[in-house]
């Protein structure tokens, strides 16, 4: 296989970064789901190993971080379904950029609504 | 489309145009539309599970195995899940594969982290659609206090 060249012919700029995130989500949340489906599987075990395990969740910590998470599924999704309108729609290539700033907007409108809804369940109510 | 140099075949006229003459297949161009399709079906199941176990009720703090249970006794959450669970870890294991492609030009490197990788594949779609499948609800001997309200009716 060929050795990639010292300098690259990349400008950075929206659609490079994009991409750039689209890779790095799309591996955050492929090794979470390993783990997910591990964490879960204790439902086979008992309920107490299973409530147990799942309790770690509801930590401040770790509600943290499944905001992280579905930020970026949530960036992930909108920008994949922007990777298939350049892919397929014949005007997609000369969009692309304003489409990257119609899926921060989607991205922004989403987390405004789940934030709080789920940053109150991690650290308000609950038990 | 195979030509040997002894049983040369002229095309018709009207042969569809193949741009590789190899025998290798289409898979790149399989995976690649797969990625799309997979995504759109992704977008329902994955946006479907979050909204129902994160933002719904009192959220994730609510998920304990009663609650698991509670879901699992329906086919239509079994199926859900199991769609979920088959489609993105083949989206995913498939698109962790493009990127050890891209980055490891090591033949051998490249091969220990694609072994890794279908292997964690296996273990993981195995070991999640046996639970989907086997999961008891109501175990016998369980606290009735930790389990969903329909092991009692
Ligand atoms: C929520 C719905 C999802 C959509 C719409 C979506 C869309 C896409 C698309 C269209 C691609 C292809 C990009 C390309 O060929 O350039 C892709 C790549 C990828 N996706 Fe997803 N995806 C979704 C969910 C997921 C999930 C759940 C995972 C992890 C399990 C994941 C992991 C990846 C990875 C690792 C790549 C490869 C990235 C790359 O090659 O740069 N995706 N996604």
């Amino acid at each position: 296989m060929p050795e990639a060249p010292g300098g690259t012919l990349y400008r950075g700029r929206e659609g490079m970064w994009s991409w750039v995130a689209h890779r790095v989500t799309g591996v955050l949340i492929f090794f979470f789901l390993l783990v997910h489906v591990l964490d879960t599987s204790l439902v086979r075990v008992s309920p107490e190993a299973y409530n147990v395990v799942i309790s770690a969740y509801k930590t401040p910590i770790m509600g943290l971080g499944e905001a992280g998470l579905v930020a970026a599924i949530v960036f992930h999704a909108f920008n994949g379904v922007r990777v298939i309108l350049v892919d397929y729609w014949s005007k997609g290539p000369r969009y692309h950029r304003v489409m990257l700033y119609v899926v921060l907007g989607l991205f922004v409108v989403t987390m405004a609504g789940f934030l709080p809804r789920h940053l109150m369940n991690v650290f308000g109510g609950g038990h | 489309m195979t030509t040997t140099p002894s049983a040369q075949v002229i095309p018709s006229p009207r042969d569809p145009y193949a741009r590789r003459k190899t025998t290798r297949g289409n898979y790149e161009l399989y995976s690649w539309v797969f990625m799309r399709a997979s995504g759109v079906l992704l977008i329902v199941l994955i946006f479907g599970h979050l909204f129902v176990n994160l933002m719904v009720g009192e959220g994730v703090h609510r998920i304990d195995f009663a609650f698991v249970g509670g879901k699992w006794t329906s086919p239509f959450w079994q199926v859900w899940d199991l769609l979920m669970l088959w489609l993105a870890m083949f989206h995913g294991t498939n698109g962790v594969r493009t990127i050890i492609n891209d980055y490891a030009s090591r033949d051998l490197t490249r091969g220990i982290l694609k072994t890794l990788l279908y292997l964690a594949f296996v273990i993981t779609v195995a070991l999640g659609t046996l639970v989907i499948f086997t999961f008891e609800p109501c175990p016998a001997n369980a606290d009735p206090a930790l389990l969903a309200s329909i092991c009692f009716e």
